[in-house]
């Protein structure tokens, strides 16, 4: 699994501006914002509905450019950063014509790897995933959990040491939300990896990450910079704890202020 | 035998477990079939028999409006006649329909290259299907005699145009974050094309292609009418003129037949080709 990843494990923003014209006006969806990932460190994003995150993973991946301001990865200047870390978007967008393992591959297919050892992998990694026995499934006929896993599984095959995760739980109902929760920690363990994760639910942020940035409603920019020094691994009575609710508390208020 | 009801008395046993689900899901599948197939077979029963009683009733004249089984009676006899022309029909009607699918899947991507291009093409596109066939046909009878080429060109202008149409919207309709995921794997145009807009587009293309299927037999009879020496068309206007109405409508019969056996082959291809466009959650649970 290591020896192709593409080895982008550091991302860094500086300053990074953009607006969007719609109808004529130009509206400003991130307003110089800063912001760093180090690696293996699992940073969290978040902040209200239509604050620039998506904007912001869409610059990082190089779907979009910034209109000013630079992204770094490993410290450096890249031009074309397109298929350099692993994004999941906010939908699960698995690809209804393909079976599950079909599906998952998609990375490696489109790299030009070899589809035989990818489907090998594939299928060696579908029991961590929860979906052992659902190979030759087609997306619609699975819940909504395993929807998400078989798109994060299919994030994970692409390979990329740093990965963006675009509210991958959002959808979910609140106890499949915990276990997944729970079961990306564990994978994130094993496999170490950069991830960049957004959501706004503050629990979800706090139990997750090494560091939670706070954005602000649009102009997008870091609020709140704060470190979570619980210790991992992560349990789920860490939620009741006192040093959770001061976390939780300080959070909220940042978000909360205008 | 007696094993046999020995495995069928315990029911636990796995063999006959099995064996029992499967003949339920049949009985199941059939009761099913026969909910969505016995309301239109009754009307058309119905219809008929409506039809068959009143032309007796009145004692409607044969040549005038022959009854169901009159209709039948004459396609019986005339089954030596109504073989040949009945082929040619199909040949010239499935000839037509490939040209249709390959000039209708052509301008279907030249139309998704540009928008550029779709504004140009498109109007000429509607414009096409205003021009009146009936008119149309003698010319075609001019320009390239009497064999099979002028029907092939009839049958594919009225079939290409819902093909363009159906298979260009589903082209263009693909999911604009299904592109952005590809891209953001680092897929070229050429893969996201054939991994995400071409599979996507296809049950937009089978729409089409029923749609199509529905006016094929039609449009190879249409251009028949105007010029042939062989086909359901030609058999149609001879019996006509000879006021054998009876065959007249057994060749409306089996023109009927001929679509709706090539509506059903290309539904159960379509079923084949797309497993995934049915496979719905609730079949799953009908497995389980
Ligand atoms: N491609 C685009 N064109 C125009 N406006 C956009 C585009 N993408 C995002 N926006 C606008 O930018 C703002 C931020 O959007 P987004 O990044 O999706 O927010 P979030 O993910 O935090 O909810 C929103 O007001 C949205 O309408
Ligand atoms: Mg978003």
């Amino acid at each position: 699994m290591s020896s192709s990843r593409s080895a982008v494990s550091e991302i860094e923003l500086r300053e990074v501006h953009k607006a969007f014209r719609v109808d004529g006006r130009l509206l400003t969806a991130l307003g110089g914002l800063c912001l760093r990932a180090r690696e293996g460190e699992f940073v969290v994003l978040i902040g209200p509905s239509g604050c620039g995150k998506s904007t912001l993973l869409n610059i990082i991946c190089g779907l979009m450019e910034p209109d000013s301001g630079d992204v770094l990865f490993d410290g450096r200047l890249v031009r074309d950063r397109i298929g350099l870390v692993g994004y999941m978007l906010q939908k699960d967008l698995l690809l209804p014509w393909r079976k599950v393992l079909d599906n998952v591959i998609l990375g490696p297919e489109i790299s030009g790897m070899d589809s035989g050892a990818a489907r090998q992998e594939a299928q060696s990694l579908l029991p961590l995933f929860g979906l052992e026995g659902f190979e030759e499934s087609y997306p619609t006929t699975l819940s909504g959990g395993m929807r998400q896993r078989a798109a994060l599984l299919r994030t994970f095959l692409c390979h990329r040491q740093a990965m963006l995760l675009d509210e991958p739980f959002g959808a979910l109902d609140a106890l499949t939300r915990r276990q997944l929760q729970q079961w990306l920690l564990e994978v994130w363990h094993r496999f170490q990896q950069t991830i960049i994760f957004v959501t706004h639910d503050v629990d979800e942020a706090i139990y997750l990450a090494d560091r939670v940035y706070v954005m602000s409603p649009r102009p997008g920019v870091i609020k709140l910079e704060l470190d979570i020094p619980l210790a991992r691994p992560r349990r789920p009575e860490m939620i009741t704890s006192g040093e959770f609710g001061a976390l939780k508390r300080e959070l909220l208020s940042a978000l909360g202020s205008p | 035998m007696e094993s046999g009801e020995l495995d069928r008395s315990s029911d636990r046993e796995r063999g006959s477990a099995s064996a029992g689900g499967h003949l339920y899901s049949l009985l199941k599948q059939g009761l099913r079939l026969a909910r969505q197939y016995a309301p239109p077979l009754l009307l058309i029963v119905l219809l008929l028999s409506v039809w068959q009683l009143t032309t007796w009733l009145l004692k409607v004249p044969k040549w005038l409006l022959p009854s169901p089984w009159q209709i039948v009676v004459a396609g019986a006899e005339a089954r030596e006649l109504l073989g040949p022309h009945t082929w040619q029909t199909l040949k010239e009607t499935w000839v037509g329909l490939g040209l249709a699918v390959v000039v209708g899947l052509g301008l279907a991507l030249v139309i998704d290259l540009s928008p550029l291009l779709r504004r140009t093409v498109y109007p000429l596109l509607v414009a096409s299907q205003t021009v009146p066939i009936l008119a149309l046909a003698p010319l075609l009878i001019i320009w390239f005699g009497y064999g099979i080429l002028p029907k092939v060109i009839v049958v594919a202008l009225v079939c290409f145009f819902p093909i363009v149409v159906s298979t260009a919207d589903g082209l263009r309709m693909a999911d604009p974050d299904l592109i952005a995921l590809l891209r953001a794997m680092g897929a070229n145009r050429r893969q996201v094309f054939l991994k995400i807009r071409v599979p996507g587009a296809l049950p937009s293309f089978f729409s089409g292609f029923k749609i199509a299927i529905t006016y094929s037999v039609v449009g190879a009879v249409i251009g028949e009418w105007v010029g042939a020496s062989r086909g359901l068309g030609i058999f149609m206007i001879r019996s006509s003129k000879n006021f054998l109405t009876d065959r007249v409508f057994a060749a409306i019969a089996v023109t009927s037949l001929l679509s709706i056996v090539m509506f059903a082959a290309v539904m159960l291809l379509e079923r084949a080709v797309l497993p995934w466009y049915y496979a719905r959650r609730e079949e799953v649970w009908e497995e389980v």
